[in-house]
């Protein structure tokens, strides 16, 4: 079992700011296409990952980052704080 | 060192105060405000603030370690809010203390580099005509490469 946050647009075009997923995917990369193949709400988030960001356990990461031990996996937009 | 993140409004001028109490013998103090702007348009109603709980706190945390690793400073602080906003409010605060001015001038703008495009806040504009999801700038994100070693 995996927390996933979403944030911003992608919270709001997922339709919910997290879950909990039970999964074997083995890198952030496989969780998301695991995602996409859902459904269409999903598959919208995803659309273009360059225009998204990934934390794990609230560390910033890339896509192909591997997903063992991992307790909370985060989806956000670039941040714009300041 | 002095980290908050809180919705409640706060006066810059009271924590510049404060600041400078707590900061010792620094010979420059640098603080930079963050205040909600209007759009060109002159049409917003408010902004939101969305945050990462946890997340924004260690980001911060780190970011602001970085600083003191890298400068001599006697004091720092960050202020960011969350939440509603409207027009002329106070978003956020940074401050930085140090014997010399160019580190204290230096160090705040490094952090503001940091916390713009590092830290987890997104921000959407609430407008007459719709809200809107502010969008990070490419300027922001080529600030940090000034900043590699």
């Amino acid at each position: 079992m995996i927390d996933v946050m979403y944030f911003a647009w992608v919270r709001e075009r997922i339709g919910l700011p997290k879950e909990q997923i039970e999964t074997s995917a083995k890198t952030v990369m496989d969780l998301v296409e695991e995602l996409r193949g859902r459904e269409e709400r999903y598959a919208l988030a995803f659309e273009d990952l360059a225009s998204l960001r990934v934390a794990i356990d609230q560390e910033l990461t890339e896509f192909d980052a591997p997903l063992a031990g991992a307790r909370e996996v985060a989806f956000f937009p670039p941040m714009t704080g300041g | 060192m002095d980290i908050r993140v809180q919705e409640l409004e706060f006066d810059a001028g009271v924590e510049l105060a404060r600041f400078t109490a707590a900061s010792g013998s620094a010979g420059a103090i640098v603080t930079f405000t963050g205040i909600v702007r209007d759009t060109p348009d002159g049409d917003l109603d408010r902004m939101e603030i969305e945050h990462y709980p946890g997340m924004t706190e260690r980001a911060l945390g780190e970011i602001a370690q970085k600083a003191q690793d890298r400068w001599d400073l006697s004091n720092l602080l960050i202020l960011h809010r969350f939440g509603d906003l409207k027009t002329g409010e106070t978003i956020m605060m940074v401050a930085t203390a140090s014997r010399h001015r160019v580190a204290a001038f230096e160090a705040a703008e490094y952090l503001m580099d940091y916390l713009k495009s590092r830290a987890p806040f997104w921000k959407k504009e609430f407008t007459k005509s719709g809200a809107t999801w502010v969008a990070s700038k490419r300027d922001d994100e080529d600030a940090l490469n000034r900043w590699k070693p």
